[in-house]
């Protein structure tokens, strides 16, 4: 049965593995930019029935982003 | 900045649409079918074509991978296209798809009820069509990946990587799980046996769950409810912490649908563990869509999209909170091997699947043939008709599973079952499978009449087949302030792929391995011998019917089923068993020690009308078996194959395999004969009968 407790000794380090890199990520500020993309997709050209276009209409950019996706606080 | 005009590929989408809506009728319709065989066994026209456990394999793969997939397909190509601000890499990759898609769809229609299947649930499908699958499957993977590579937006959207961790997933999946041995053009063996050939199997099958029905439709979700509620995700952070979780969380959790089964505790006791922690990452999506339309209620009240979309997310967290409750031993007690499972499923597929699907239809057939639809009203009424008819569906099922179980475990005050004649159990419940089938009907003309609305909605308006649309020439470098990690990662959609294959491996790997390496989990018994050549005919006549979609093979530790079946099942019991038949639904009896329970005589009437033994018996007869004859060309190279697979026949045993073969069956018939029943040596029955008689005996000669 060995065998099982190198698997699993294995897996477990594996996913601290993923914790840590999941706590580093936050931590330094990864996920920053964790708005703008939830907006950004709603931007269509064509559809003139999204409130969010008339806001682009208004301002060339995008509200709040340099148009290409990066928050403009940085 | 410098712009581009370009143009996104809408007819691939309007294929794949189409697709969804004429499949989905076929399989609701093929499901309404074996509903009502389930109450009035006549509906199958006494041919093999229509019985239940041929059909069975076809409503669950239409629905599944006809169905859904298409409808996967549907929202990917739309969503794509748009996200990554860019065509579809390949129009050719694009059509091959499409049409190979259907291709497959329309093999497995011909060959399911024709009686070519492996036996393992929902990977019926036999050897030539898995490998046409995973050809299609790397056409479209190369398409995808091809796409998100000359993307003109550098930021990937959550939903591609719920996209992409289905594409990675599904195709490890599927290739583990169909490795099979041919031994004919449409007949295989798994080159797993028993209890190894089970935990490959849910593995597979609880991850076709999550990958194909659960991910897929999220990135649809993070796509399309937005797009529809016109408000951003609630918490765009929160899509990216319950993605990666999801994706690690929910490889693990396969073993929960092999609960006191011969399977080895620790695998069961994993398969528990996270699955309750699946319920975290679960309802984060949950409750991410749904609060995406806080202060949007008043559009829910008027749009009949974002109405199915509501039913479906909360039809999805309703299925991922039941889930993990069914993963608990005690809970899966009781629910197992009831219709309690089968309410539990239609939640995802008719609440979450079918209703995201529709929402997703209503929503982009207008604005693909830029019109209107053409009524609210019939959407509506759909919308109510389907959302009643899972109402009725569901209930009534729980209702049958519990009440069901309740009586299977039922001892009277002297101490034996309350109710040892399991047709009693039976009868008991037809009247919720009657409600069910009725709440299927409502479902079904639901999904009609969209089909009218929409075609009609098409009708008024028109296709625009190349949708222009003017994107920035490529992604400005300069702007990319501070490269992060996860920035990073979402840039290069190969590394990320190889990532979440990673991710998904680790999880296979640590359960598979062990169960392959470690002799002491499958304790070996020294009377458990091969199969004689007319009781594996027998066995791959038992598979070819479907036996196992409605009779388990794996009496569990408990009292009332030991008194009831026998013995309970060990897992060295199965070591020949290429594929494993133990099953998930007792509509009938387990028969894992039917073996010498009856005489060959009661087999031979039983099969031929099981009412003439079981009076009110819901079981289809098979009178073919009586007319078609074993076919022993075959004999020869079965035997082959099974040695291939490390079953000790003798050497050069496939030689006289077929005299084996005929004089054991001489002596079944001579049996029968002797009772005055037409019994011939040559017809399948007799095989069929050699096998069930064998069935789960071999463990009594050791005493």
């Amino acid at each position: 049965m060995s065998v099982i407790w190198v698997l699993v000794g294995f897996s477990i380090i594996v996913a601290l593995g993923f914790l840590v890199a999941f706590i580093w990520a936050v931590r330094s500020g990864q996920y920053d930019d964790k708005y703008t993309p939830s907006v950004r997709i709603l931007f269509e050209e064509d559809d003139k029935s999204s409130t969010f276009n008339h806001e682009i209409r208004k301002t060339p950019e995008g509200p709040g982003t340099d148009g290409d996706g990066n928050d403009q606080v940085r | 900045m410098e712009m581009v005009t370009i143009k996104y590929d809408n007819r691939i989408v309007r294929n794949f649409a189409v697709a969804t809506m004429v499949w989905g009728v076929v399989g609701m319709l093929v499901g309404l079918l074996i509903a009502i065989e389930m109450f009035e066994p006549a509906m199958n026209a006494k041919l093999q074509f229509l019985t239940f456990g041929r059909v069975r394999p076809l409503h669950t793969n239409a629905v599944i991978f006809a169905f859904v997939g298409n409808g996967i397909f549907m929202g990917v190509y739309y969503s794509l296209q748009r996200l990554c601000k860019a065509r579809m890499f390949n129009d050719l990759l694009s059509n091959i798809h499409f049409w190979g898609w259907q291709f497959i769809i329309v093999c497995a229609a011909l060959t399911l009820p024709l009686g070519f299947t492996t036996g393992k649930e929902y990977a019926e499908l036999e050897w030539p069509i898995d490998i046409l699958i995973t050809l299609i499957w790397v056409v479209f993977a190369v398409n995808f990946i091809g796409t998100v590579i000359k993307r003109r937006e550098k930021h990937m959207y959550v939903a591609i990587w719920f996209y992409l961790a289905t594409l990675v997933t599904i195709a490890v999946l599927h290739i583990v799980n169909s490795i099979e041995l041919p031994v004919s053009y449409l007949k295989s063996y798994p080159v797993y046996a028993g209890v190894q050939d089970a935990l490959v199997q849910w593995w597979y099958g609880h991850n076709a769950v999550a990958f194909f029905l659960t991910t897929p439709y999220l990135g649809l979700m993070y796509y399309f409810l937005p797009k529809a509620a016109d408000r951003p995700i609630y918490s765009y952070r929160l899509s990216i912490v319950h993605f990666w979780s999801l994706i690690f969380l929910y490889i693990w959790a396969g073993p929960h649908h092999l609960l006191y089964t011969a399977l080895p505790d620790w695998a069961q006791s994993l398969g528990t563990v996270f699955s309750v922690m699946l319920l975290a990452p679960s309802w984060g999506g949950a409750i991410n869509g749904l609060l995406t339309l806080r202060g949007a209620w008043d559009k829910v009240r008027e749009d009949p999209v974002l109405k199915f979309m509501v039913v479906a997310i909360t039809a999805y967290g309703m299925a991922t909170f039941e889930g993990p409750m069914l993963s608990l031993k005690n809970v899966n007690a009781i629910s197992h091997y009831t219709d309690w499972t089968i309410a539990h499923v239609h939640i995802g597929a008719l609440g979450w699947n079918g209703f995201l699907t529709f929402g997703i239809l209503y929503w982009l057939i207008p604005k693909m043939w830029k019109t209107e639809l053409y009524s609210r009203k019939l959407a509506n009424l759909h919308f109510w008709l389907g959302t009643l008819g899972i109402v009725f569906y569901a209930i009534s099922l729980y209702w049958a599973g519990i009440t069901q179980s309740l009586m299977w475990k039922q001892f009277t005050p002297f101490g034996v079952l309350q109710y040892p004649n399991f047709l009693e159990t039976v009868l008991q419940i037809l009247p919720f499978y009657m409600i069910r089938a009725l709440g299927g009907a409502m479902y079904l003309i639901g999904a009609l009449i969209m089909g009218y609305n929409l075609s009609r909605t098409m009708k008024q308006g028109k296709l625009v087949p190349d949708e222009e649309a003017t994107v920035p020439a490529h992604w400005d470098e300069a702007h990319a302030v501070k490269l992060n990690k996860h920035r990073w990662i979402e840039r290069r959609p190969i590394q990320f792929a190889l990532l979440a294959t990673a991710v998904v491996s680790i999880g296979g790997l640590v359960e598979l391995v062990p169960t392959f390496l470690v002799k002491t989990n499958i304790p070996t018994i020294a009377s458990v011998k091969p199969y004689t050549p007319l009781e594996l005919q027998g066995r791959d006549i038992y598979v070819r019917e479907g036996c196992y979609t409605c009779h388990s093979q794996m009496i569990r530790p408990f009292r009332s089923e030991t008194e009831r079946y026998g013995d309970y099942s060990k897992a060295g019991e199965f070591v020949y068993d290429h594929p494993f038949q133990w099953g998930s639904k007792r509509t009938g009896p387990d028969l894992h020690r039917i073996g010498k329970k009856y005489n060959n005589l009661w087999h031979f009437m039983h099969m031929e009308d099981p009412r003439s033994v079981s009076p009110g018996s819901i079981m289809p007869a098979y009178p073919w078996l009586y007319t078609q004859s074993i076919d022993t060309a075959i004999v020869g190279s079965k035997i082959r194959a099974m040695q291939k697979l490390g079953v000790p026949y003798p050497k050069e045993y496939d030689r006289q395999a077929v005299g084996d073969l005929k004089a054991q069956a001489t002596l079944i018939a001579g049996d029968l004969q002797q009772q005055n029943a037409p019994g011939d040596p040559d017809k399948e029955i007799i095989a069929l009968i050699a096998y069930l008689q064998r069935l789960g005996t071999d463990i009594s000669a050791q005493r």
